[in-house]
């Protein structure tokens, strides 16, 4: 039997649309039990948030003053006290699992498989490497939990319509006071979240300036897309780090992706590679990007963007 | 504080488009340009100014692999690295041995902060320094854009999916590194025959009695399905067009 100990992300209010993502994945694994911890400080509404969730079989809700914010040395000695008795425990590929995951791994003694895209077997799977260049087929030692996380980008997310059981339970371990959080600034906006949108248009170094990056956002809006950047975009300060889409920013899968004044160096491709349609406009023919993109268009930014906002307002 | 303990990994250079085997045995590693994995190296620049602000006494560079590493390492020393360990073996290190590895030496320097990077660009694992955190039983701060040392607590901020996070945490810690920590700066010529002279200690793995783990192991590697060149459009109208075509508009 496979049973499948599924680490919940959220924000304390909601939960993460990367938890659904990973509840497919498992489900994916053969006769596999899944059951989702919630730690939070108070996790009622999220807890039945999860048990909402169509193969989810058991929440566990882990309420604990401690857990109002997620900190990885204070969460991780919780999810190993619970771990006893499942041969998987799986997290998001996200900035929260990928902190998360290997603390725990480590605390287990066992290795972490990152970023799993598909399952082959309960201890078979395949990863990407080299920024995606290459894709491994990797095997878990038996014997011991194996401990992974899992590449959102790559499922879908599991549907509602579920009704799992809620089990609250105390955890007894020794939370350590050394790592404290002191606040968390985050651009707040009404645009389609990058992570999950169906359409996404990112701009790239070519765009100059924080205000000609106005640009990107009002085609966003006719589109009714949510914005990506590249890095150097990013390192110009034209936009925030939570936009850079890549190796090292996000990873996403959206229906749409406008890349506009975007070389299409490797890394940023990474991010990439699961887009339904991948639209390029670059002045440089000669462009990388136009190798992968599915509809390109040649010329200046400038001038393109604004008739094309125009064209689609109208 | 005495001492900043830096990890190097030697990988693939990150302009090298890596090209997977024939067979499927492995990515081909043989003529390719190697060098020290980008975070690594702002970890290093990071200590380094640490350092030169007068917050550190020494920066001690730290590599596990084969020798071919020390080629890394001697970099590290031209940067500006005081000294440099190379934990010596021929088999790539799987990331929980890398972290019982750098416990092993943290044992022995005491270093008042681990700086290591988020991930390594060969196997983007991104595990190592939460491990290593975990098996000291001290605080990790991943992805760091911003460190500021403050007696014995650092203040880190993190780039996560969401913004930027603040923490705070008591030293000794690892501090894993973010792209836009710093830009870290070149050597200069001199610096590599004065680091010609600086000491590079080579511990063969077996003389540590590291614990075993169980690895994972790599069965096969293939190419990833690759995307296809698409149409080109001459204009916004023929783009729209070819966006109502597909249904997305
Ligand atoms: C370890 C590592 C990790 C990295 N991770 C990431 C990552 O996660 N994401 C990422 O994006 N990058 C990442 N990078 C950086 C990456 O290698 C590239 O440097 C970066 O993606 C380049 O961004 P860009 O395409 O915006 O800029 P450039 O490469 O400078 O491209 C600008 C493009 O704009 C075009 N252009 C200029 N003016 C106009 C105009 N008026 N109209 C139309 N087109 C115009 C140019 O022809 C050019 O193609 C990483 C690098 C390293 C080393």
């Amino acid at each position: 039997m496979t049973r499948i100990l599924l680490v919940a992300e959220h924000d304390g209010t909601t939960i993460n649309p990367s938890t659904a993502k990973c509840v497919t994945c498992a489900s994916e694994l053969p006769d596999a039990e899944i059951h989702v911890a919630v730690l939070a400080e108070d996790g009622a509404s999220l807890a039945s948030e999860v048990a909402g969730l169509t193969s989810v079989d058991k929440v566990i809700q882990v309420d604990n003053p401690a857990n109002s914010y997620p900190v990885a040395a204070i969460l991780a000695p919780q999810i190993v006290a619970i771990a006893d008795g499942y041969s998987h425990v799986f997290g998001p590929s996200t900035t929260f699992g990928k902190d998360l995951m290997p603390r725990v791994a480590a605390l287990l003694g066992v290795n972490q498989i990152s970023d799993i895209m598909s399952v082959l077997g309960s201890h078979c799977f395949r990863r990407p490497i080299y920024a995606g260049n290459a894709i491994v087929t990797v095997e878990a030692p038996a014997g011991q939990p194996v401990v992974a996380t899992v590449r959102t980008a790559s499922y879908a997310s599991a549907a509602d319509g579920g009704s799992a059981s809620i089990e609250a339970v105390s955890v007894d371990a020794d939370l350590p006071g050394h790592t404290r959080f002191i606040e968390l600034r985050s651009g707040k906006s009404d645009r389609p979240d990058l992570q999950t949108a169906a359409k996404v248009v990112s701009g790239g170094r070519a765009l100059g300036s924080a205000e000609n990056f106005d640009l990107i956002y009002k085609l966003a809006d006719a589109l009714g897309a949510g914005v990506g950047a590249s890095r150097a975009a990013v390192d110009a300060g034209y936009v925030p780090n939570e936009m850079q889409v890549g190796q090292t920013g996000k990873i996403i899968a959206p229906k749409l992706y406008i890349a506009i004044g975007i070389s299409g160096a490797i890394q940023h491709l990474t991010g990439i590679k699961d887009a339904g349609t991948i639209v390029a406009i670059n002045k440089d023919g000669e462009a990388p990007i136009f190798e992968i993109a599915d509809i390109g268009l040649v010329g200046d930014l400038f001038k393109i963007v604004p008739e094309l906002e125009a064209a689609i307002s109208s | 504080m005495e001492k900043i303990l830096v990890g190097l990994k030697r990988v693939v250079d990150y302009n090298v488009r890596v090209r997977v085997r024939s067979d499927g045995s492995g990515v081909e590693t043989d003529g390719v340009k190697m060098s020290i994995n980008p975070f690594d190296e702002i970890a290093l620049e990071e200590a380094l100014r640490i350092k030169e602000r007068g917050d550190a006494a020494e920066v001690i560079v730290v590599s596990i692999g084969n020798s071919d590493a020390r080629q890394q390492l001697r970099t590290g020393l031209a940067m500006g690295a005081d000294r440099a360990i190379l934990v010596e073996t021929d088999e790539e290190t799987d990331p929980l041995s890398s972290a019982r590895v750098l416990l092993e030496i943290v044992n022995r320097e005491h270093p008042g902060l681990v700086l290591l990077g988020k991930q390594a660009i060969d196997n983007d694992n991104n595990q190592t320094g939460q491990m290593l955190a975990a098996l000291w039983g001290r605080p990790q701060a991943t992805f760091a854009s911003e460190l500021v040392l403050d007696g014995n607590l650092a203040k880190v901020t993190r780039e996560i999916d969401v913004g930027l996070e603040s923490i705070e945490v008591d030293l000794p810690a690892v501090v894993t590194t973010d792209l836009r920590l710093n830009e870290p700066r070149y050597v200069k010529l001199p610096d590599i025959m004065k680091a010609k002279k600086k000491p590079l200690e080579q511990i063969p793995l077996a003389e540590l009695n590291i614990e075993a783990s169980a690895r994972i192991s790599e069965i096969a590697f293939a190419l990833p399905e690759q995307r296809q060149k698409g149409i080109m459009v001459d204009d916004v109208a023929g783009l729209v067009a070819a966006l109502q075509d597909k249904g997305l508009l």
